[in-house]
């Protein structure tokens, strides 16, 4: 059998830390092994309640998250069109703790050190670890349009794509604009967090201006060439249902905002003016996996052994989530940061214990799209390890998106969302 | 694939990566922990180890009979039973990972 030799070859030195962690397992602090998860959205929520339960509660967790509560990125385009508010996508953290042991602190981790496998809080404590799980989610790199960083930090331009304070600033906004005003988004070229995201945010934006203000506009600026994800179901439900409300501009790479006169610059086109902007900058891994050096692919994500997810560049240390580096037909969604946890939990789990890694996990992903209050598009796929390749491939066969809006998908749409919460959180 | 659903016991579990006759009523077993992950590509929408949440609409797994599960989920692989998106997602496991999912949650608590 090729276990151990599998094992050392992929943990090295870890080996022999982990046995001695393992050899205490049961026995109590301190001597248990150490899981450090930095960040609690979809990802790393998800990874410290199933380090928990794939240990049979065996290993010790602690969840490093900023916030008090998650707030889903998915359906909070609900609130920018009027039929969700942010506390019905607001979740505490609370049960990660209660329900699963988890050790949750509110801070932020200030930096890493690899060698030394330590993480600083903010706040001033180390927390040694024997595995840390990132999931650190991205970074919007602001400075890839001129204007674009003061603009946000005023208040005057908006992202909204980390859910939360924005996406109900954005809101208002939206309410305070007159009947006949402009609404526009800006879209960085592919990869970004949640591909199909603007265009759904443009159907909500569409759907509250049809009932409240008909004369206005959503004019949707795509740097890529065309609607990245779902595009034909989108495109039939602007021109049906948002016929002369949703426009729609491919090739539209944003260089420059400037906030005073709503005008936004591209790299070929003609300026645009609008009274509300709403502006994606290109993204990158989070800031905390960029400054530890571990955004080794074009400097921008995080590239991976998607066997059990450990950074290329740094050993013991797993990201997951929208920072890596995907592979082919791999959405950045917050259903296949769930899927990566399970995965890294697993094989965290199985690498602790002595364990040859799963080498042939599976993920799934389903990204739900509402086109108003009631009715949602699905795209689906199933991913598994292709080893010949050492990467994740979908499932030939396999997937798929919908015939077309209806609101038994709208239906299954929440459903998910709420399962979903509680398989991260609960 | 053997399920031995028991408690970790790393000492057995390091007798075991190196190829020894595993030890009875010792270990939760590689085995079982990649079943155990294998179903948790379900919990997304099903709920954490099948279970539901309150007023789901679709339904909670654990404890549903094993010949039943994969019947169903057969026959959204094959078309015969309508779907939005199931018929999608069985296409992308195989027949022999159906059942042993099925098996996994058919001996869930409910």
């Amino acid at each position: 059998m090729m276990h151990r030799r599998h094992l050392l070859q992929g943990s090295g030195a870890f080996g022999l830390l982990a046995l001695a962690g393992c050899a205490n397992i049961g026995s109590g602090p301190p001597s248990k092994a150490r899981v450090l998860v930095v960040g609690g959205g979809y990802g790393g929520a998800t990874a410290a309640k199933y380090v928990r339960l794939f240990s049979d509660q065996k290993i010790d967790v602690t969840l490093v998250e900023p916030n008090d509560a998650f707030v889903s990125c998915p359906v909070s385009n609900l609130v920018l069109g009027g039929s969700k508010t942010i506390a019905d996508i607001t979740t505490p953290y609370t049960a990660l703790a209660k329900n699963h042991g988890v050790r949750v602190i509110k801070d932020t981790v200030a930096s890493i050190d690899p060698v030394k496998k330590v993480a600083v809080l903010a706040s001033g404590p180390t927390i040694a670890y024997d595995k840390l799980i990132l999931s650190p989610g991205i970074d919007l790199m602001w400075d890839s349009i001129a204007g674009s960083r003061a603009a946000n930090s005023e208040g005057r331009v908006l992202q909204a794509w980390k859910a939360g304070p924005e996406t109900v600033a954005l809101r208002r906004q939206l309410e305070a604009m007159p009947d006949g005003g402009v609404y526009a988004i800006t879209i960085p070229e592919a990869p970004y967090r949640c591909p199909p995201g603007p265009y759904e945010r443009a159907c909500q934006v569409a759907s509250y201006f049809k009932a409240a203000k008909p004369r206005s506009k959503v004019l949707i600026l795509d740097a890529n060439q065309d609607v990245t994800s779902k595009g034909p179901l989108f495109k039939k439900v602007w021109a049906e249902q948002y016929k002369g409300i949703v426009e729609y501009r491919g090739q539209h790479k944003a260089t420059a905002v400037d906030a005073k006169t709503g005008t936004i610059k591209f790299e070929i086109q003609d300026d645009v003016k609008a009274d509300v902007l709403n502006v994606l900058p290109t993204m990158r891994a989070g800031q905390i996996a960029v400054q530890t050096g571990l955004a080794n692919a074009n400097a921008r994500w995080c590239n991976v052994n998607y066997l059990n997810f450990e950074s290329t560049a740094a050993k013991d240390i797993h990201v997951l989530g929208d920072s890596i580096q995907i592979a082919p037909g791999m959405p950045k969604s917050g259903h296949m940061a769930n899927s990566h946890a399970k995965v890294v939990a697993a094989a965290i789990v199985a690498e602790l214990a002595g364990w040859e890694v799963n080498p042939a996990p599976m993920l799934t992903n389903t990204c739900y799209s509402f086109t108003d209050a009631r009715n949602v598009i699905h795209v689906a796929s199933v991913h598994e390890y292709v080893a010949a390749e050492k990467t994740f491939k979908t499932v030939a066969g396999s997937g798929g998106v919908s015939a077309g809006p209806t609101e038994q998908e709208g239906a299954y749409a929440w459903n998910w969302a709420r399962t979903i919460w509680a398989d991260t959180l609960i | 694939m053997r399920l031995r659903l028991s408690a970790m016991l790393p000492l057995a579990a390091t007798v075991l990566a190196v190829g020894m006759p595993a030890l009875p009523a010792a270990a939760q077993d590689a085995g079982a922990l990649r079943l155990k992950a294998l179903a948790a590509t379900c919990a997304n929408c099903h709920g954490t180890q099948g279970r539901a949440v309150d007023g789901a609409a679709v339904p909670g797994l654990a404890g549903m009979p094993a010949a039943y599960m994969i019947e169903q989920v057969k026959a959204f692989k094959s078309g015969a039973r309508p779907a939005t998106v199931m018929h999608q997602l069985a296409k992308g496991y195989s027949d022999a990972q159906i059942e042993q999912v099925a098996a996994y949650f058919a001996a869930q608590k409910k």
